[in-house]
Formats: structure tokens, sequence, C-alpha cells
């Protein structure tokens, strides 16, 4: 057993249990000095992640003449919008909404489907080889995405897939991360609840449909969200499967309006890189337990 | 039990056919294609042994492109680690806005690289940018990050480490708090404090994780990161920010030189098998696994 097991609750993201322990008790008081020492510390590393964040909202809502001046204008003198019109307009912006949302939305279902399905016959289903394919599933983590990239885009243009939603899908929904970490949680559940409705007579995929995916619930929305935050940064992918503007994800998209916009105007492309990033802090800001849980979970075995 | 194996078949077969399809079975084609001379338009490929190894490591700007890899990845990965480790335990002391500052740090892993490439591009900025203002402060000019083969290379590693340092002190935080609180009583009793206590327990106990966090930084860092170097610098100027990841991608989609490229990418995959067998051989062992 590690040392390092994370309890399931912290991994769960069940966070309105009682409060997690935060650091060590150790010795006597800290001194006030020291205390005020790690507070300046603590100040610091908001800053070191705060600032640029803020800067990239900040620019994107300056207008032009307060970008391109001259002592640094932190805040907007005004608030505008329009640079975010500028940018819906210079690029088809729905468009990339709208790829965004589809490849992201599909490409999940089907990726933790698979990993159900898949966790569920290596804990509940006995057979010989299991070693076998669990090691092989596992191990394409270690096979990233440039070293399969030719010859993945040969196959799907062997298909017929180049520049169509199947293409930029399907390569991608295989799923070792997302299937250990509801493996990892499967493994939990009391197996006599299992076995009580196989003496009721339910079979194998009853008792996965009615008992375990319910149980494994919460382990289910965290990897939904880590493999959605994955799918929607993707980049190489989509960048070199597809070849029209309007097959293009968001991603994409800002590589496509840095090209369009040049240094030149840097408010236009902030905005942009704001309609990107916005949707995964929002998801971030509204999940943080769960996703953080569950990165740390797949770390900590 | 013959029902059981087919059911068992039937349940990962989805799962497994597409990781055979799309991850072993592309990546052992592809040491194929590194024999081979081809453009993706030619009817077929044209054989050429090793020519393309050859050609590889005899080409000074390759030499390069390994160079700018093995420090991208070492900065980035040593530094993030680093880094990691002392805002982890920083985070784990009992100070107002810890919380705060955890979500904040770990915010940009959240973001696209090509959202976290442009902001940097942006920052970076020698006219309008943070880094003016920044070198401003003692005086000085801001060097053209991303425009000259001096800077280049640092400032994908640095917008980078910046991207994923909130993930591992996220991660360091977590292993921090899980530490066994009775051991440290133990040794605060045997008269351990300090600097040595950090070396002699705390070390050896977050060894697991930080071989972790090493390993899959190489893999993550050394084989893709290639959204940041796509937006910022496109592998240039010249070669000076160029590493195998982008390399792999210049030379099959925009030059078209598929042996050349395929070549790259199964050097790519000879680096990542010795980093796993390493994992596999030491993993277990060289650190600290014990209750």
């Amino acid at each position: 057993m590690s040392t390092l097991t994370v309890d399931k609750d912290a991994l769960a993201g069940a966070a309105d249990t009682a409060p997690r322990n935060r650091g060590r008790d150790r010795g006597p008081r800290r001194p006030l000095w020291k205390t005020g020492l790690l507070i300046a510390g603590v100040f610091a590393t908001i800053a070191v992640f705060f600032v640029p964040l803020f800067w990239l909202f900040s620019s994107a809502m300056k207008p032009h003449q307060d970008i391109y001046s001259w002592p640094l204008q932190w805040i907007p003198r005004e608030f505008t919008f329009e640079n975010f019109t500028a940018a819906w307009n210079s690029a088809p912006f729905d468009r990339f909404f709208l790829n965004s949302i589809i490849t992201t939305g599909v490409g999940t279902a089907l990726e933790i489907s698979l990993a159900i399905l898949c966790a569920y016959a290596f804990v509940f289903v006995d057979f010989k080889f299991k070693k076998i394919a669990f090691v092989l599933i596992i191990g394409s983590l270690m096979l990233p995405g440039h070293v399969t990239l030719i010859v993945n885009y040969i196959t799907v243009a062997n298909l017929g897939w180049l520049n169509t939603y199947a293409g930029l899908i399907l390569p991608g929904i295989a799923s070792a991360f997302a299937m250990f970490l509801l493996f990892q949680y499967m493994r939990t559940i009391d197996k006599d609840i299992l076995q009580a409705a196989e003496i009721d007579g339910a079979g194998h995929i009853r008792r996965m449909l009615t008992i375990v995916v319910p149980l494994s619930n919460p382990m289910i929305l965290t990897a939904t969200l880590i493999v959605m935050v994955g799918k929607w940064n993707e980049y190489v992918w989509p960048l070199i499967v597809t070849s029209t503007a309007d097959m293009r994800t968001l991603p994409i998209g800002l590589l496509f309006l840095r090209s369009q916009e040049g240094y030149s105007n840097w408010g236009v492309i902030m905005a942009g890189a704001v309609f990107v990033s916005l949707p995964m802090l929002i998801l971030f800001f509204l999940a943080q337990k769960r996703i953080i849980g569950g990165l740390a979970a797949g770390a900590m075995k | 039990m013959r029902r059981d194996a087919l059911l068992f078949g039937a349940l990962i077969a989805p799962n497994l056919i597409a990781i055979i399809v799309f991850s072993y079975y592309p990546a052992l084609y592809n040491i194929g294609l590194s024999f081979f001379e081809w453009d993706f338009v030619a009817p077929s490929p044209e054989w050429v042994g090793l020519e393309n190894y050859t050609d590889l490591f005899t080409d000074a700007s390759f030499g390069q492109v390994l160079m700018n890899t093995l420090i991208f990845t070492g900065v980035s990965v040593i530094g993030s680690l680093v880094l990691g480790l002392l805002l982890g335990s920083l985070l784990a002391t009992k100070v107002p806005f810890t919380g705060f500052a955890q979500t904040m740090a770990f915010a940009p892993h959240m973001l696209p690289g090509a959202a976290v490439g442009i902001l940097w591009l942006f920052m970076f900025d020698p006219n309008y940018g943070l880094s003016r203002w920044a070198f401003s402060l003692f005086g000085a000019d801001s060097p053209a990050w991303t425009t000259t083969s001096d800077w280049s290379l640092w400032s994908i590693t640095i917008a980078y480490t910046w991207q994923r340092l909130g993930f591992v002190t996220v991660i360091c935080y977590t292993a921090i708090l899980d530490l066994p609180k009775d051991l440290y009583e133990a040794a605060a009793l045997d008269g351990a404090h300090g600097r040595k206590l950090f070396r002699h327990l705390t070390l050896p106990l977050l060894s697991p994780i930080i071989f972790f966090l090493s390993i899959t930084g190489i893999i993550i860092s050394a084989a893709q990161a290639f959204d940041i170097i796509s937006i910022m610098t496109s592998g240039g100027p010249g070669t000076s920010s160029s590493t195998l990841s982008w390399m792999v991608y210049e030379e099959a989609f925009q030059k078209f030189d598929i042996g050349t490229a395929s070549a790259a990418a199964t050097v790519l995959l000879g680096i990542l098998l010795i980093i796993t067998y390493v994992q596999v051989r030491y993993g277990d062992k060289k650190v600290n696994y014990d209750s």
C-alpha cells in the first residue's frame, strides 16, 4: 500500500463532508513574523498566476488606445466589448464554438461509455488474460499524439474522414486515464451487493446499469469533467485533420485569429482567447474540488 | 466461465480496439514509414533504408532540435517540480488565502495551450506587453522574446512552466497533507527539525509523487506542449525553438517529408520507451512506497 492514498471522500470531491485537516500541527505556535512572511509568499504566489489572467481579461476589454499606450494601462479607462464583436466578426467563431461543442460533447460521451464498460469488465468479470489487456490499455498512456500523428492521419484519410466530425472525434475516444480512475473507484464497491443482485437473477449488464453505474456516479462525473477539459483544449489533431474554416475548433480558431490580426491588434486577439478560455474557467470554478481531486487520485494511484 | 470470457471480450473490445487502431498500430507503422521516402501524394512510398536516420543525425539542425527538446523538457519539468514543492509546502501551512492561491495556481492548467500561448505571446511583446513593464522596473529594455533566437526557446519554456506549475503545486500540496503525522511526532521527539526533517523524512516520503511527476512531466512536455510552441514561435526563428514534437509536425504537414517526420517520431518513441523502462524498472524500487 502506498502511504499516499487519498481518502475516498476527497477523491470523489465530496467536499460537503467534514473539512479536511489543513496542514500539520507541529510544535509551538509560529511567531508572528513567520506568519507574515508566509502570507507574503502566498500573495506572491497568487500574483504570479493572477496577473497574467487579469491581463488577459483586462486587455480584452480595453479600447485600442489603452493597449498601445505607455505607461501601461492596468485597468481599462473605459470598458468596451468592441474587441469581442471584432473577434467574432473577423473569424467564424460561431462555427468554432459549434464544432468545439460537438467534438467535445460527442467525444466525451463516447470515451466515458467505453471507459465504464471497460472498467466494469476489469473489476467484476473474471477472465484469464485480464492482466495483459490491462497493461495494453494503460501502456497506451506512454504513446502520446506525436508518435501516432502521421499514421492516424493516413488512416483517417483512407477512411475518407478528413475534415469531418468522425475524423475529429473517433481517433480520440480510446480511454486509458478515465478508465483507470473508474477502475480504481469500482474496486471499492462492496461485492456483496452485487452478489445479492446476482442471486436475484440480474445479469452483468443489469448489475452494471442499475448498481455499479449509480454507485460510481461521483467518479463518473469527475472523469467526465477531466476528459471534457482535455477534448476542449485539444490542438494538434484538429489542426491537421481539418482543412476548412467551417470545421475548425476554437483553439485552432485562435491560431487563425493570430495570423489574421497579427501583432497590431492585441485587444481582438485577447478577446478571442477569452472566448476559448472562459468555458473552461467557468467549469473549473464550478467543479474545482472534483477536477483537482480526480487528477490527484490519478497521480497517487 | 465461457460466457464470462465472451462478456469480458465484448465489454473491453470497443476500448481495446480503439487503442490498438489509434495508438499501437500507428506507433509501429510509423517505424516502418521511417525507412521510406514519401510525400503523402505519390502512389507508393520509396524504400530508402536507413537514409532518413543518417540524414537526421548528420544534420546539425537536428542536434539543435534534440538539445532544445532536452532544455525545454528539463527546465520545465525540474523547474515546475522545485517551485511546485516549494509552493505546495507553502500552501500546506496554516495561513489565510491558501485556498484562493490554490485555485489561482490551478486555473492556467485548465486553459487550452493555445490560449496560454497567445497570452504569453502578448505578455512577451517588447513594446506593449507586461515584459516591457517588468524590465522597465530595472531600467532595462525587454528582449524581443519570441522573435530572437537567443530568447525564443526560453519564452516557450517559461510559458509552459507557468501552465504546468499549478498542477504540480496542487499535487505536491495534496501529497504533503497526506504525510503521516505520527512519523513527524516521532521525529520531533528525536529532536529532528527544519532542513534535516525535510531531507530525511519529507523528501523520501514524497519520492513516489516526485517520481510520478517527473515521468509524466517528461512524457507530456517532451512529446506534447505543441500548442504553445505552435502559437508562440512555430519553432523559430530558424530552428531556435523547434522541439521534436514541433519537428514531426513541421516535416510531415508543412514540408510533406514523411520519411524525415516519421524518423523523428521514431526517435521520440525511442526516448519515451527508455523512460517507460526506467519507470517500470525503478519505479517501485528506488522510491518509497511502504507504509
